[in-house]
């Protein structure tokens, strides 16, 4: 007792001496900015030179609206409440195309790779209305949707559906041989077999198609937005050209630029967290 | 040649004898291999062998490349199925379940921690925290127990070689089939695992097959060696040597010497 009573205030001493304890922290984020500022060096250049191309004159308003009245012009919408409800209406497209074309095209994909039968069944079909390019489908969509939510929603998902696909059924079909008999071997059933062995292996290869899918995503979007809708982003970027407000075209554009980078930074968050195990994503801490 | 065989293991038990429920908690089983061919296509790999294992043998199966042995060995696990004869294990036509093996490649999930590697390898019943104790447990015997949380990627061979081991030894199994587990490991990393193996074996008595094309690996841990030359044993040779085995012994030499004669003599290929 003795002994350990004389231990404590010596094991107290380092947490007394608390001042050292959040310098490693504050050193470690200063370590990790320079990495992070070094990725938006180029793109706070660009606006800095946009800023002094415009207020020196050289860039006149009407083609390309200063920074500071494309920001007025976001505070703008974002007090009256436009920019939030356009931002609104353009996610939950953007969410519902990805998950019914991207459930879709997992399905497919997994069935496809782990069965013969279905890969002959549906394989050469999927191949022939992947190459058709779905955005020369708006035509035949408006016809048939109008131009409600549905055609929108059609369109996201149709694009998403491939690249999720393909990448499914690559990963599943490229699965280690050695290591699915090694399954069997030890008496894996075919479920465990699928969620130990197949499923973790076709991971890379599904991250890869997620993330060509997200930028088809916002592309199609923008596209059946800027055509077909009585809101949503793209829908205020083409309201404000009729009334020649190049701010607010702008903003649309910027706002794309960076849901686009929102969504492949959550992307790459997740392949991060789910291939830890893979030598070309381990953090070095 | 195999009747003299079967009555040179007087130490272990009778292999005629009907093995119901193992005597000691973790006992091999008997093989009993009749006529067994296996051809690819027009291409027969084995040429029917007969060949009786004791229960707790350790049997080494040598030869040249192509020679069938690996065959030999998808055959004992249930890999592949025999085109002529039968496969008795401890009496029994084999079923799949009772026999681990380890591979050239330790074919670890990637994507697992080295201690979930090694509960694949337990049957999946029991407790998380149960079976999770177990896993560290066979980790800590093959001297990894401080590797539980690392990935399998930054192992080296040799360890990955034993995380295999370890997954394999984690149902106690009574047959063990070694694929020239080693081949791919350096000379002195070699050297250290069979000492481990030999160790582990002398411990659990299963009985256990290895294929290697490594004379000296063979020597170095089996109780009896078999050559096999064009789909047919063209060697059976007794081990008698006591362990743990003086490395480069005379006894050992005069082995090594006869079994590469055979494999190296001019007039082999008589079968056909």
């Amino acid at each position: 007792m003795a002994l350990a009573a004389q231990a404590e205030p010596n094991l107290e001493t380092p947490s007394e001496t608390a001042p050292a304890a959040p310098a490693p922290s504050r050193l470690g984020l200063a370590r990790l900015d320079p990495g992070a500022a070094l990725a938006w060096l180029v793109p706070a250049l660009l606006i800095v030179v946009w800023q002094a191309g415009a207020s020196l004159g050289w860039i006149p308003g009407n083609v390309l609206p200063a920074p500071t009245a494309v920001a007025a012009a976001g505070w703008r919408a974002l007090w009256s409440g436009e920019l939030w409800a356009n931002l609104q209406i353009s996610f939950l497209r953007a969410l519902a195309g990805f998950a019914i074309g991207g459930g879709l095209g997992f399905v497919l994909g997994l069935a496809n790779g782990l069965s013969k039968l279905s890969e002959r069944l549906t394989d050469t079909t999927l191949q022939m209305v992947r190459n058709v390019p779905h955005l020369a489908l708006i035509p035949l969509v408006i016809l048939w949707f109008g131009i409600d939510e549905e055609a929108k929603i059609f369109l996201v998902a149709l694009g998403v559906l491939f690249p999720i696909y393909i990448n499914t059924f690559h990963g599943i079909r490229t699965a280690d041989p050695q290591l699915v008999e090694m399954g069997r071997i030890y008496g894996m059933s075919p479920w465990r077999l699928f969620t130990r062995v197949i499923l973790p292996g076709a991971l890379p290869s599904i991250f890869v198609g997620l993330r060509f899918a997200l930028g088809i995503m916002w592309l199609t979007l923008i596209v059946a937005e800027t055509i077909s809708a009585s809101s949503g982003i793209g829908y205020m970027a083409m309201n404000a050209r009729e009334f020649m407000l190049v701010d607010v075209v702008v903003l649309a554009i910027l706002i794309y630029a960076l849901l686009g980078k929102l969504a492949d930074s959550l992307a790459r968050l997740l392949e991060r967290l789910c291939l830890q195990w893979h030598p070309a994503f381990q953090t070095k801490r | 040649m195999i009747a003299t065989t079967l009555q040179r293991q007087g130490v272990t038990l009778e292999p005629a004898r009907p093995v119901r429920q193992p005597v000691m908690p973790h006992h091999g089983v008997t093989l009993d291999l009749q006529n067994l061919g296996k051809s690819f296509g027009a291409n027969p790999v084995l040429r029917g062998i007969d060949l009786k294992v004791p229960a707790g043998q350790f049997l080494a199966v040598v030869g040249r490349s192509g020679c069938g042995k690996s065959t030999l060995l998808r055959l004992l696990v249930g890999l592949d199925r025999p085109s002529i004869g039968q496969l008795l294990i401890s009496g029994r036509p084999a079923t799949a379940g009772v026999a681990r093996i380890m591979f050239q490649e330790p074919r670890l999930l990637p994507w697992a921690r080295v201690l979930a590697n090694v509960e694949v390898g337990l049957t999946p019943v029991g407790g998380a925290a149960e079976r999770r104790a177990q896993a560290l447990q066979l980790l800590a015997q093959v001297g990894l127990a401080d590797r539980a949380r690392d990935w399998p990627a930054v192992l080296s061979g040799g360890q990955r070689q034993r995380v295999a081991l370890a997954r394999a030894l984690a149902s106690e199994p009574r047959l063990l089939a070694l694929d020239e587990p080693l081949g791919a490991l350096d000379a002195l990393t070699r050297i250290e695992m069979q000492d481990l193996l030999a160790a582990i074996w002398q411990q659990q008595r299963f009985t256990a097959v290895l294929v290697t094309h490594d004379v000296a690996e063979a020597l170095a841990l089996a109780d009896r060696v078999i050559v096999i030359e064009g789909g047919r044993i063209a060697l059976d040779l007794d081990v008698p040597l006591a362990r743990p085995r003086q490395r480069g012994s005379a006894e050992l030499a005069a082995l090594e010497g006869r079994i590469l004669d055979q494999l190296l003599a001019p007039g082999r290929g008589d079968h056909r």
